[in-house]
């Protein structure tokens, strides 16, 4: 059953070369430019498409994420800035009031201490002149009595 | 008797006998081509279906052959670099292809139980004639290749680091595709008659794990074949500095 005819033969034999050779070298260029425009064209366009797509959108999401953190840095120093500026301004309205205060304070001791003064100067040229019509009162009526003393002599 | 027939003739070994078709003066492998044009129709069937509705997400089919397609790419790129792997993309595709699904048609497909007038079917890669077509294609290809993108600095590489190594490298294009077409030829046409023997002897269970083992031999020629054939158009294209 088993028919061996290796070498030597006329017709077939296992290294039998014929035309088959050269036609299907052309069969297999054939299918290389029918693989070529059937597969590897097409598969190629969509993967490289995919692959282009793909890389794109990281790299925009890596601009996207630069962007992001640049502005949050770009927030964070104004934020710094606001909180140093309310500070400033803030210690500054304190020191206004307190200046306010101060000078309010003063203006008030010295308007009491005026009116203090011109009360008690009052008082003082109240109490003398008083004390002249009393002297004076004194001074009619001491004469009065040594007047009527006189004429009832 | 009907079953003891159907054995013998099952298991019956043919080597080096051929379905022999006459054009003119010409004479051809018949059953060479018609398992080629059988396992090919099949491969561009199978690529049409896979190809005809791409979308940008893929499904079934197209997944396949996408990952497919990246692998001969990453095969092209590493042997050929990525300067012109592009150019060889398609043809170190198509010999993987053509091979891969050769060897396991070859070896998948019961070609034994449809009867020739003479020789049988089987893997077209094992006939020397196809190995040898895919050889000398190589061959030219590298030529090519080296020609096309460096000119007569092509024949640099003849004398690359000393002139001494002349005589080895024009060698070197003799034994380049007959290794290739032996290597093919004779682990495919070993794997055929090593499965026929077997089922020969012992019809059932037995030859199974080498069938399997087949199946990997199969596998792995065809990625040899092609890696082989990127590698010499790489060494061609190379720049030496």
């Amino acid at each position: 059953m088993l028919a061996f005819n290796f070498f030597g033969a006329t017709e077939g034999g296992l290294f039998d070369i014929n035309a088959t050779l050269p036609l299907m070298a052309i069969q297999v260029v054939a299918l290389t430019y029918i693989l070529n425009s059937l597969f590897f064209k097409p598969v190629g366009n969509i993967v490289e498409k995919r692959e282009k797509f793909v890389s794109n959108n990281i790299i925009e999401a890596k601009n996207k994420l630069s962007e992001v953190k640049k502005l949050e840095a770009d927030l964070l120093t104004q934020l710094q800035s606001a909180r140093t500026e309310a500070q400033r301004i803030v210690s500054e309205a304190e020191n206004e009031s307190d200046k306010l205060y101060k000078e309010a304070l003063e203006l008030a001791n010295n308007e009491a201490n005026a009116s203090k003064e011109k009360a008690r100067l009052e008082i003082e040229s109240q109490t003398s002149a008083a004390r002249d019509q009393l002297s004076k009162q004194a001074d009619d009526l001491s004469e009065l009595i040594v007047n009527r003393l006189i004429l009832e002599k | 008797m009907f079953f003891n027939s159907l054995l013998t003739n099952f298991a019956a070994l043919e080597v080096g006998q051929h379905l022999y078709w006459q054009i003119g003066n010409i004479r051809l492998h018949g059953q060479v081509f018609l398992t080629s044009w059988i396992l090919l129709g099949g491969l561009l069937v199978f690529i049409s279906l896979g190809t005809k509705k791409m979308e940008n997400d893929p499904k079934g089919l197209q997944n396949l052959l996408e990952f497919l397609w990246d692998y001969i790419r990453d095969l092209a790129r590493t042997q050929i670099g990525e300067k012109v792997y592009r150019d060889w993309m398609p043809f170190i595709g198509t010999l993987f292809l053509f091979v891969f699904v050769s060897n396991w048609g070859g070896a998948l497909i019961p070609w034994r139980l449809i009867k020739l007038p003479s020789g049988e079917l089987g893997a077209p890669t094992a006939d020397i004639n196809t190995t040898i077509a895919l050889a000398l294609l190589v061959s030219l290809s590298y030529f090519y290749a080296g020609l096309s993108n460096k000119g007569w600095r092509y024949f640099e590489y003849y004398v690359h680091p000393t002139p001494i190594m002349l005589p080895f490298k024009i060698l070197e294009d003799f034994t380049k595709p007959l290794s290739l077409s032996f290597r093919l030829f004779g682990n495919i046409l070993a794997d055929e008659l090593v499965v026929g023997v077997l089922v020969f002897l012992v019809p059932l269970i037995l030859p199974i794990p080498v069938m399997f083992l087949g199946l990997f031999t199969s596998a792995i020629q065809a990625l040899i074949f092609a890696t082989l054939a990127a590698y010499y158009i790489g060494e061609a294209v190379e720049e030496h500095h």
